[in-house]
């Protein structure tokens, strides 16, 4: 599915959506949240996109963690913990790997929501990224079991993310600032779960 | 959106700078980020270390100093520093008597310093931390992540920072912190919004005769909305929820009339002239009031009302001197 050097591409995909939808993302969180997702995950993959051309040729596991440690140390709030751990798990998972086929990035999902669960002490239903991540995870687990080909997979977990993120909106959010306006939330899609669909929408564009 | 910055990305760093100049006796910065320390290390004591987004000013770099904090830690605007900011401020100031960081309640501060410690306690230092959630708007229940730490957490730093100076061990500093947090209630309310620098509009709307009622400090929505009221009329509002929520009579309180950064010192006083008109009644007596800006939201209009529910030992120490750009 994908080599460390289509990693990086990934990667960097990545980073030039965060930074096209940093806008979108922030009006977002306005109604719920403290009007910083986007600006937030713009800033943190800004940061990643500079670490790229220094991570050439290093195996997919440095690649993920370091842009974890990157996430963590440039995003801040609550999506700086969260993704960075994610990555940084996912890194550790995927160590001295240089080749990474589907069921190695079912591996990385899975390791991710649960760095996520954990760091967040969350689960899905609560309106958080979770509730993107989650049912796009049993989706391509799915595929996977019915034989598909990779992008067969990863078309079905974006499709499953997209309504994921959308289903946050008839959600009470319990976890994060959203929590504070409880009901009012009600009819807002979660900017956590908009931006992990974004994430797995590239990387479907590239390995597809 | 006009203001008076230089560059969206160099609000923080500038901020920062410019305090530790005009506090050179109290304060320095660190070299490797927004992390302000005290101008000298107070050996021998446990330390105290706070923080969270920039954008309340004074707070958090204001009470570090002499019977406060040791250390605070400034993230973006509105926005949670990160681990190894806050490890770097922890290393600054540690002790062998130890960390204790006061964090406030929200998702992104907890996950953030916690992975910190977790950084310090792999260095052999020993953190603990407390959490403050004095915002009474918030629902604490099973279904949110708990109420949200607002101007109350300056009465935690104050009584835990005069119980550090005395010398008391990590524990005995830790239980006081918590003390507070248990004692102190907080409501606030806002009339104008307030914009994030690199928004570059406001977080929310109001229109002109509205208001939020319950605002937390970074503009996040309260419990409801409604036209504006006279003054007196919020206060008693806000007041009936806070005095709900613990049982203040016959007790002595501290009073905090906290001016949320656009809401002038005329307004904050017709507030506490209703506050304490209100507590007379009640038969709460007040020890202290401070009227003033101690965690604001940046230009927002609004106030908090903070009430702290005091035993002798909390009067003490809330009494004791303490030596900070904006606490003395």
């Amino acid at each position: 599915m994908a080599d460390s050097k289509k990693v990086l591409k990934i990667i960097q995909a990545i980073s030039l959506k965060m930074e096209e939808q940093k806008d979108y993302l922030t009006e977002l969180d306005q109604p719920i949240g403290d009007s910083d997702h986007g600006i937030n995950l713009g800033r943190g993959f800004a940061a990643v996109n500079e670490k790229l051309s220094g991570l050439e040729g290093k195996d997919i596991g440095t690649i993920l963690k370091t842009v974890g440690m990157t996430l963590v140390s440039t995003v801040g709030g609550a999506s700086g913990p969260l993704y960075g751990s994610a990555f940084m798990k996912a890194g550790q998972a995927m160590a001295g790997k240089e080749d990474a086929d589907i069921t190695d990035f079912l591996t990385i999902i899975k390791t991710a929501i649960e760095a996520v669960e954990l760091r967040g002490k969350a689960v899905v239903e609560e309106a958080t990224m979770l509730d993107a991540m989650v049912p796009s995870y049993q989706a391509m687990e799915q595929a996977v079991k019915e034989g598909k080909a990779a992008e067969e997979v990863l078309n079905a977990g974006v499709k499953a993310a997209w309504s994921g993120a959308e289903h946050t909106k008839d959600l009470i959010a319990t976890k994060g600032r959203a929590s504070y306006v409880g009901e009012r939330g009600l009819g807002h899609q979660d900017p956590g779960a908009t931006s992990y669909s974004f994430m797995l929408e590239e990387i479907s564009k590239v390995t597809g | 959106m006009k203001k008076f910055i230089n560059d969206t990305v160099l609000v923080e760093e500038q901020m920062i700078l410019g305090m530790v100049k005009a506090y050179p006796r109290h304060l320095k910065k660190l070299d490797c980020g927004n992390v302000v320390v005290r101008a000298e290390k107070k050996e021998g004591k446990v330390a105290l270390i706070s923080g969270g987004g920039s954008g309340h000013e004074p707070a958090h770099g204001g009470f570090v100093g002499t019977g406060m904090l040791d250390a605070a830690v400034a993230g973006p605007v509105f926005t949670s520093p990160t681990p190894d900011q806050i490890y770097e401020g922890i290393k600054a100031v540690a002790t062998d008597a130890g960390v204790l960081m006061i964090v406030k309640n929200y998702t992104g501060d907890v996950m953030n310093f916690e992975m910190a410690a977790e950084m310090a306690e792999m260095e052999g230092i020993t953190v603990k931390h407390v959490v403050t959630n004095d915002d009474v708007a918030v629902k604490d229940s099973l279904y949110t992540i708990g109420r949200r730490g607002v101007a109350g957490t300056v009465f935690v730093h104050k009584i835990a920072g005069a119980m550090a100076e005395t010398g008391a061990d990590l524990d005995k500093v830790q239980a006081t912190a918590q003390k507070v947090i248990d004692n102190v209630r907080t409501m606030g309310a806002a009339i104008e919004p307030c914009t994030v620098p690199a928004a570059g509009k406001p977080g929310f709307t109001l229109s002109d005769d509205e208001m939020e009622i319950g605002i937390g400090i970074h503009g996040e929505p309260g419990t409801h909305r409604e036209p504006v009221k006279k003054a007196d009329e919020i206060v008693d509002m806000l007041l009936s929820q806070i005095l709900e929520d613990i049982d203040y009579s016959g007790s002595e309180v501290a009073v905090m009339i906290n001016g949320a950064g656009g809401t002038p010192l005329m307004e904050l006083y017709i507030i506490n002239n209703r506050v304490s008109d209100v507590l007379a009644e009640k038969g709460i007596r007040i020890h202290k009031t401070f009227v003033g800006e101690y965690m604001t939201s940046i230009e927002m209009q609004g106030f908090s009302i903070s009430l702290l529910r005091l035993d002798d030992e909390m009067k003490q120490l809330l009494d004791a001197a303490a030596d900070t750009p904006a606490w003395n």
